[in-house]
């Protein structure tokens, strides 16, 4: 809960008008990420725990409930897929 | 459903190009017996300007492109590198270098992250400076590569290493692997020659055999489990030639439907191999991107399956595969329309088969290719 998510260097997260949604790119590649994952990488700034995250997430979105799960398992997979390092 | 977008009447099922391939020129110092530019290329001399390609990536992300290479030949000849990296960061492209790592210096490794260059990816030729020069055509091409391989990391990119796999280095698997470890590369491309341009003309010296191919599958897969073990991050594709399959490679994702080139002179292409279809493609010196890419016949010539014959055009795999690569088509059946021949429902099936058995048989040399350079190319147009 005190470690730092940020994206790896070489990723980069933006919002695409064009496909109507944000994106993850990569060197030669780039995945088109849902609602939620945006919103998680939103917060990933190189600074916040995750802690942090989850607290702004939870306050952003009062009703979708509990995040800790949610949010500590797409965090696990994305850092599994290489996309961020966790310090 | 019939989804073709027919010339001049854009479909509105046609997506965006995401992907816009700049082939910033066909000048290269390097004269590797593979490369994937014309065999001509030495008689269309003619670039686009600073101002050109500058409004070519502006319409380009307009239309929705977010992955933009710089490639050639080697980009690194235009001296206007840096204002186009820059642009590119300035309406939000995510830019990727393909570069020989030739005419590169720390400087310009430096200046180009300050301009906002996203990646570089450096290609080698082989793991050790002999067989590396030898394919490259320059004797001093392995060190300038090392030495720019580090610079890149040392600047913070993502450092991918390309290496092209053919019969000559695909024995070095092991040991680019563990050169490209020791460069601290996040991701490894060992990619196996596609032949098409002068690969295609140097097929036969360039072709693994089976032997050799499974061998090195053998090995990348070990590797493999051992960077796993380790918990090493470093990612190895290794793109194994579509000869040995029986059914084609959905080529480009689907004709015109992500990807869009533009050439040197301008000419707008589906790929940066399309240019030796007998189709005219238009060009952005005298066409719209946005119409271009919807409206051109040249675009619109593929897609969606109403051109295709049999054994394609009754195929349950055609939404998968779209009948292979147009490319390979032709030059191996003298008609892009047909089934690309590596599917093994082509009646022309045979012709892989044959180069499969030449390969398992093939004894020429390093010596005996024709390599990329301009003198070869003259003869080639002047025939």
């Amino acid at each position: 809960m005190t470690r730092v998510p940020r994206l790896r260097p070489g990723f980069r997260f933006q919002w695409e008008p064009v496909q109507d949604s944000h994106v993850l790119l990569y060197p030669e590649g780039m995945v088109k990420l849902n609602t939620s994952a945006s919103a998680i990488l939103a917060e990933v700034d190189g600074h916040r725990p995750v802690a942090d995250i989850i607290a702004r997430l939870e306050q952003n979105f009062p009703d979708a409930g509990e995040l800790t799960d949610d949010v500590c398992e797409f965090l696990r997979d994305a850092q599994q897929k290489h996309w961020i390092e966790l310090q | 459903m019939n989804d073709v977008a027919r010339p001049g009447h854009p479909s509105h099922t046609v997506g965006p190009p995401l992907w816009l391939l700049a082939e910033l020129t066909y000048r290269c110092p390097l004269q590797c017996p593979y490369c994937s530019n014309p065999l001509d290329f030495a008689d269309q001399s003619d670039e686009l300007t600073t101002e050109e390609w500058v409004s070519v990536l502006r319409q380009g992300r307009a239309m929705g492109a977010a992955q933009l290479g710089f490639s050639g030949g080697e980009p690194l000849v235009r001296q206007d590198l840096p204002e186009l990296i820059a642009e590119a960061r300035h309406l939000g492209y995510y830019s990727n270098l393909i570069t020989s790592g030739i005419g590169l210096t720390e400087q310009k490794v430096r200046a180009f992250r300050e301009a906002g260059l996203d990646h570089i990816q450096v290609s080698f030729q082989a793991s050790d400076p002999e067989l590396n020069n030898a394919v490259a055509g320059s004797r001093k091409a392995f060190d300038q590569k090392l030495a720019m391989a580090r610079a890149v990391k040392d600047a913070g990119y993502p450092m991918v290493l390309n290496f092209v796999i053919h019969r000559h280095n695909i024995h070095q698997m092991t040991d680019i692997i563990s050169l490209c470890e020791r460069l601290e590369a996040d991701y490894v491309e060992l990619a196996t020659c596609q032949y098409y341009g002068w690969a295609f003309r140097n097929r036969e010296g360039l072709m693994p055999s089976a032997a050799q191919l499974e061998q090195a599958e053998r090995e990348v897969n070990d590797y493999r489990g051992q960077l796993a073990q380790s918990g090493s991050a470093m990612k190895l594709i290794f793109v194994t030639p579509d000869y040995y399959e029986i059914r084609p490679k959905a080529c480009m994702n689907g004709w015109g439907s992500m990807f869009l080139t533009v050439a040197p002179d301008g000419t707008a292409l589906p790929c940066h191999s399309a240019r030796l279809l007998p189709i005219e493609f238009p060009n952005t010196r005298q066409m719209a991107l946005k119409s271009i890419w919807y409206e051109s016949p040249g675009f619109n010539h593929y897609r969606g399956d109403s051109w295709m014959p049999e054994p394609c055009r009754s195929c349950d795999e055609k939404g998968k595969d779209f009948g292979g690569c147009r490319c390979q088509a032709y030059l191996l059946t003298g008609n892009a329309d047909n089934a690309d021949p590596v599917c093994d429902k082509s009646p022309h099936h045979d012709r892989i088969l044959a180069a499969r058995r030449a390969a398992d048989h093939a004894t020429a040399g390093l010596e005996d290719l024709t390599y990329r350079n301009t003198r070869n190319s003259r003869l080639f147009f002047r025939s």
